[in-house]
């Protein structure tokens, strides 16, 4: 018997890759206007005002008696010398009191006004983008489809079993590697359903005009500075899911991966039940 | 093939590359009239949604006493030089006067007790700085709908300009001098007043005295602080430098709701 060959198949629709690619840029760039945004206040309080003397994460440059300036990020009580990336950085002799570097920001020299141009610019892209993905998804059956989990998924046995394979970065094969797994299905939704949705929310909150015609999205986060907190912290959880799909897709096949979000087409390596597989329609051989 | 701790130099070094390259783009883009122009047509977006979805005449939250902010920070000016202010200042402000005119049937000059006198509203609103902090006090003021109504706005009249006594920028041209500007739908809001009081006492220099803008549903630097003329106009070019505010002249959106 012939060896069994790997499959193509047509995994991800235009409509999800074109959103995907968008979605990147769009990200990427809120993000790091943020970043900038954030540098013209470098600290976050909860409620309905700022307690200047008591923020419960700050960040910022201080001047130690030796002449030495420190960049200084609190955090609660603790305290760390964050000197070089946060509070105080650039190249050592020409360091600034910034609160991220400017590798890090843009435009990458501070600026509150250039930097809010960014940020609304691809804040109006990114809710566009996320309409048409959800309207897309919704009505063409993506999200219940291919995201919802299904009663299977969520048996303990196989979440047992997706968790340890994962850890063994062991990916499958065949058969399965034809829908997203129930630990793919958790992360993807909670992204599409709860932290892209909560970034565009706290956003909102935060402004006065949105608060006076809303009232009740003030109301839904307690206040105008735990939504700018709540801001902040969801943009650090979308890093981390960033930096885990990333690192997952390079695990399981960088180019295999990337060519899928380009040309739709994911190639299957053959499973245990390959023999018995007849390709599907709209599959390649 | 290529081994693979070769193969991770590479990698790192492409991407960071590739990061510096996008940095250097975004800074040319910002730093580039068309492209900081492209960035600019949101706002005209974000207007529009807002005077779309928002009711008009929807109040800013108001809050109870109790939550008023004990360390209500000031900022941009917070004791101005100008002469003719430390001059007015000197005297506990019994000079003062508020000059109404530019299109209107019936110029106006008012003192602080005409002010007083006026159709006036107290509000306990919070005040949310461009820079990302809130604070919340307590203003009483004049509403500014009536005092327009007074004057008498002529139809030509679109945006109302609130100079300012303070120079926030040494320039040669002038330039540095504060102002703002309004379009008549915040002009009219209920909430929209020329503050006298703050927190139950005369507004205090830091914050403005002794008549400031409240317009309860943008942002910090639209509430114009030493007020002494509001001018009705049909159009923002003339003034400063063209585009309808201090902050707007350095870059910042001229609506800011958000």
């Amino acid at each position: 018997m012939a060896k069994p060959e790997k499959v193509l198949v047509y995994r991800h629709a235009a409509v999800t890759r074109l959103t995907h690619w968008i979605n990147v840029l769009a990200l990427t760039l809120l993000l790091m206007s943020g970043l900038n945004i954030f540098g013209a206040h470098p600290a976050l309080y909860w409620g309905q005002t700022s307690t200047f003397a008591h923020p419960w994460v700050s960040i910022g440059a201080v001047q130690r008696p030796n002449g030495e300036v420190e960049g200084v990020t609190q955090i609660g009580s603790a305290k760390f010398d964050t000197t070089g990336v946060l509070g105080w950085s650039g190249k050592p002799g020409s360091r600034q009191p910034v609160a991220f570097p400017s590798w890090a920001t843009v435009p990458s020299e501070r600026d509150l006004a250039d930097s809010r141009r960014w940020h609304f610019f691809f804040a109006w892209l990114f809710v566009l983008n996320g309409l048409v993905y959800w309207l897309v998804g919704l009505g063409g059956g993506h999200i219940v489809k291919d995201l919802a989990p299904t009663r299977r998924d969520l048996a303990p046995r196989n979440l047992w079993h997706e968790i340890v394979t994962h850890a063994k970065l062991r990916f499958p094969k065949g058969e399965e590697a034809r829908h997203y797994n129930v630990l793919q299905k958790g992360a993807y939704l909670a992204v599409v359903l709860i932290l892209l949705p909560l970034m565009v929310l706290t956003g909102l909150t935060m402004s006065p005009g949105v608060d006076a015609g809303a009232p009740w999205l003030v109301v839904l986060f307690g206040g105008r500075q735990t939504a700018r907190t709540i801001h902040f912290l969801t943009a650090f959880t979308l890093v981390g899911f960033v930096l885990l799909h990333v690192f997952m897709v390079v695990a399981s096949g960088t180019w295999n991966n990337i060519r899928s979000m380009i040309t739709g087409r994911y190639a299957i390596q053959p499973g245990a039940d390959a023999g018995a597989t007849t390709p599907k329609m709209g599959e390649a051989a | 093939m290529i081994p693979t701790a070769h193969r991770r130099g590479w990698l790192q070094g492409a991407l960071a590359s590739a990061g510096a390259l996008m940095l250097g783009a975004c800074d040319k883009i910002t730093n580039n009239p068309t492209g900081i122009a492209v960035l600019q047509s949101a706002e005209g977006l974000t207007r529009r949604a807002q005077r779309l979805f928002i009711d008009r005449k929807a109040l800013a939250r108001e809050f109870p006493a109790n939550a008023i902010s004990a360390d209500f920070k000031p900022n941009g000016s917070i004791d101005p030089s100008d002469p003719d202010y430390v001059a007015l200042k000197a005297k506990g402000f019994a000079d003062y006067r508020l000059v109404v005119d530019g299109l209107v049937d019936k110029p106006l000059s008012l003192s602080l007790a005409d002010l007083r006198a006026l159709p006036a509203r107290t509000q306990i609103t919070r005040h949310d700085c461009v820079e990302g902090w809130s604070c919340i006090g307590k203003w009483t003021g004049a509403r500014l709908g009536p005092l327009l109504d007074k004057a008498g706005l002529k139809k030509t009249a679109r945006y109302i300009v609130f100079h300012c006594a303070d120079t926030l920028e040494q320039t040669l041209d002038g330039s540095g001098q504060y102002y703002e500007s309004i379009d008549l739908i915040d002009a009219y809001h209920p909430q929209t007043i020329l503050a006298y009081d703050m927190n139950d006492q005369a507004l205090p220099v830091p914050h403005g005295a002794p008549l400031r803008l409240r317009v309860e549903r943008q942002l910090g630097y639209k509430h114009a602080k030493y007020v002494t003329r509001v001018e009705a106009v049909d159009d923002l070019a003339r003034l400063g430098r063209g585009k309808g505010g201090f902050w707007e002249d350095r870059g910042y959106e001229w609506y800011a709701g958000i």
